[in-house]
């Protein structure tokens, strides 16, 4: 009896001392293994040099990996807000991981910060994505970019190739949207997958309908297996790629086969080129800085600066949700996400201004046109 | 579609055939001498690519960190196996064979690395490390369970697939690569021109199989291979050793996946994880031929490539569900055709 008594005494001081040196715990789910690694693993690389306080709070960052699979993403999920009591969950870094962690991190009043880009994460219409934001920009953001851009330079039919996945049927849906309102017909539209060995037939059938551009819609350097398929039969039109591609790997792997391509791209990739008056370069030349220092030269990629943004939304938020209450309490995370609603921070990618309504917040700011050009990313004029 | 699209289609699928017919020759010899599925075939290609990427980059390839903890591995099941035995005298030579061979090979890779050698050197570095993997991996996972039943051989196939997807991961990285093309020109034949670096992927996959028929038909080792692939008990009684044959058969197999690696590099990018879907190709490939016949197998490898490459002209969208499909027909009708006999296990 007396042991039982002392073991509950124990347990409750533990419990108090638990709560009163509260730490802020931020629980990261991202897809360092999988078919998502590459934009995975910058991003990991980036939450561990990010500073182990805010606002004079320590931060544990607990890091988990979700290989890239929708289940593993929603369990991480689950283990992070029953086990590890965190304030807020980051992630994951792809769509469907994403979108099936809204309804854990709503049912838990979590506040939630996804590295993923499709817009359906913080569609408005549905009322569980009030605890969630996204820090990528829209794929509607980026596709409206493209299709501005070929109606400047005179396009007028469009052939589309892309991932027989939710990344390539999403950006078929988003450039048919805006190649419409932009004026372009969308002639031909072929699938293929990151692992095939061949595109020859696909590229075959898009050259022969002979359209003005193509767009790849790809990420990472799968982009470059139809790039360089069109170029080696002769394709003479203007080739554009995703943002998904822009990493140095795409570059070494794509060679000289890539020059002349076009992509839309969050500014930070190319901040050197950005003038000074431009908020964003400042921010991001800090974020690189430290990250190339640590990583190497040239290692800098748009997925860890969607990391990046995450952090910098974060420590505006949490100093104001702890003028509110401790971490670690209901009160907190709810303080959390309203400030977070009310943010309006110069990220790495853009500008978020956010609002009930908007919970990415970013505007044209987020995005610029680039050409490769023998091996390095240009602004385009 | 006019004459030229299906010349650069055929073009196309016979070049590819030409390569899951190799990795067809491969799944085919491991299983009729070993009874081993061997799943993790396409690692082997992959780690073939990488590894000469990674020459090409300069650096060191992972894989010879493996080739060197796997030599160590082998090394101390070997120093065991002898020391229960009580045959100590043994031990120095099973650990030149075992971990002073591997490691001669992973030093020369990793000494060679920097130099830029030309590229049919670092060929033949990326060939020596990644075969050398074949016979270190049947000592280890295989070997010791050798009598075991076909579906335990192949749950370890899974395991060893699983392990060696995420050491590729850990080694070369999320991302791709590509080697340069030995042969970049184009020839005019006719009308159309043909890749000379598809010429190549034929005619070497052509002098292999040649190679390979030369060897089970007319050395020792190659009979005695034939032997054991034909009846396992019979050849242990005329005195081929069973493991010895494993052995053999998987540093063969390793050696064909790595010239697959070689060749494949060239004309598409190679992930850490590209291996398993092209094996998987081969592996059909190699069930047209029933997982006995050699030259069905390469026949319908051939037949997998010309389908793929037409499917993804006129449905690129379906065009996986189209190359698998065909193994249902096939299976149909050699479960027809085939009386069935029971396993001798």
């Amino acid at each position: 009896m007396t042991f039982a008594r002392t073991l509950a005494a124990l347990a409750a001081s533990v419990g108090f001392a638990g709560a009163a040196f509260a730490d802020i715990n931020v629980g990261v789910t991202l897809s360092a293994t999988g078919p998502a690694a590459s934009l995975g693993i910058p991003e990991k690389n980036t939450f561990e040099m990010l500073p182990k306080t805010i606002g004079g709070e320590k931060i544990n960052w607990i890091i988990l990996d979700d290989a890239s699979d929708t289940t593993k993403a929603v369990t991480n999920t689950r283990k992070l807000i029953a086990e590890d009591k965190v304030d807020v969950v980051v992630g994951s870094t792809i769509t469907p991981n994403s979108l099936a962690m809204i309804d854990v991190v709503s049912d838990a009043e979590t506040p939630m910060l996804s590295m993923a880009a499709s817009a359906r994460i913080v569609d408005p219409a549905n009322p569980k994505t009030k605890w969630v934001f996204k820090t990528p920009q829209n794929d509607a953001l980026m596709a409206d970019a493209i299709a501005v851009h070929m109606k400047a330079n005179g396009v007028k039919t469009l052939g589309y190739i892309g991932f027989a996945d939710a990344y390539g049927d999403g950006w078929l849906t988003e450039i048919k949207r805006s190649a419409q309102t932009a004026g372009i017909k969308v002639v031909a539209e072929e699938k293929y997958n990151r692992n095939d060995a061949s595109v020859t037939g696909q590229v075959l059938k898009l050259v022969s309908a002979n359209p003005d551009a193509i767009l790849i819609g790809a990420a990472g350097t799968p982009g470059a297996t139809p790039q360089k398929e069109l170029v080696a039969r002769n394709y003479k039109g203007k080739i554009y790629q995703t943002h998904g591609v822009a990493n140095p790997d795409f570059l070494r792997v794509v060679g000289k086969d890539g020059n002349g391509t076009l992509l839309p791209i969050g500014p930070m990739l190319v901040y050197e080129q950005l003038p000074d008056s431009n908020p964003i370069k400042k921010v991001a030349a800090e974020y690189i800085t430290q990250y190339e220092n640590k990583y190497g030269k040239g290692s800098r990629t748009t997925f860890g600066g969607h990391g990046y943004d995450t952090y910098l939304l974060l420590a505006q938020a949490i100093p104001e949700a702890l003028k509110k209450a401790k971490p670690g309490t209901k009160e907190f995370r709810a303080a959390l996400r309203d400030a977070l609603e009310r943010a309006n921070v110069v990220g790495t990618h853009g500008v978020f201004v956010m609002g009930p309504q908007e919970h990415n917040g970013l505007d044209n700011r987020a995005r610029v046109m680039i050409k490769i050009d023998n091996g390095q990313w240009m602004l385009a004029k | 579609m006019d004459l030229t699209i299906a010349a650069l289609l055929t073009q196309d699928g016979i070049t590819n055939g030409a390569i899951y017919a190799l990795l067809a020759l491969a799944l085919v010899l491991v299983f009729a001498v070993t009874r081993v599925i061997w799943v993790p075939s396409g690692e082997f290609v992959a780690y073939g690519t990488l590894t000469l990427a990674g020459l090409q980059l300069g650096k060191p390839p992972g894989t010879v960190g493996l080739l060197a903890g796997m030599a160590v591995i082998a090394g101390l099941m070997e120093i065991y196996v002898c020391a229960r035995r009580g045959e100590a005298r043994r031990i120095p030579r099973q650990l030149l064979v075992w971990t002073g061979v591997p490691l001669a090979i992973a030093a020369l890779v990793w000494w060679m690395a920097p130099s830029n050698a030309p590229l049919a050197m670092q060929v033949l570095l990326t060939l020596a490390a990644v075969t050398a993997l074949g016979p270190l991996l049947y000592r280890i996972a295989y070997q010791p369970l050798a009598e075991a039943s076909v579906l335990v051989l192949l749950i370890v196939s899974v395991a060893v697939h699983f392990a060696l997807t995420g050491l590729g991961l850990w080694f070369f990285g999320a991302e791709g690569s590509r080697t340069p093309a030995f042969i970049g020109q184009m020839i005019a034949i006719g009308s159309f021109n043909v890749n000379l670096q598809s010429v190549l992927v034929v005619v070497t996959s052509l002098v292999l199989i040649a190679v390979l028929y030369l060897f089970f038909g007319r050395t020792l080792y190659g009979k005695a291979l034939h032997a054991t692939a034909v009846n396992r008990i019979g050849a242990r009684l005329v005195g081929v050793s069973p493991s010895f044959a494993g052995v053999l058969t998987f540093a063969l197999a390793a050696f064909l996946c790595a010239f697959c690696g070689v060749l494949i590099g060239p004309i598409t990018t190679i992930y850490y994880d590209s291996g398993f879907l092209i094996s998987l190709k081969g592996f059909v490939g190699a069930i047209i031929g029933g997982l006995v016949s050699y030259p069905a197998a390469a026949a319908g490898a051939l037949l997998v490539g010309l389908l793929e490459s037409f499917s993804s002209f006129w449905a690129s969208a379906f065009k996986e569900v189209i190359v698998f499909t065909l193994i249902i027909p096939v299976l149909l009708w050699r479960s027809l055709t085939t009386h069935h006999h029971e396993e001798d296990e």
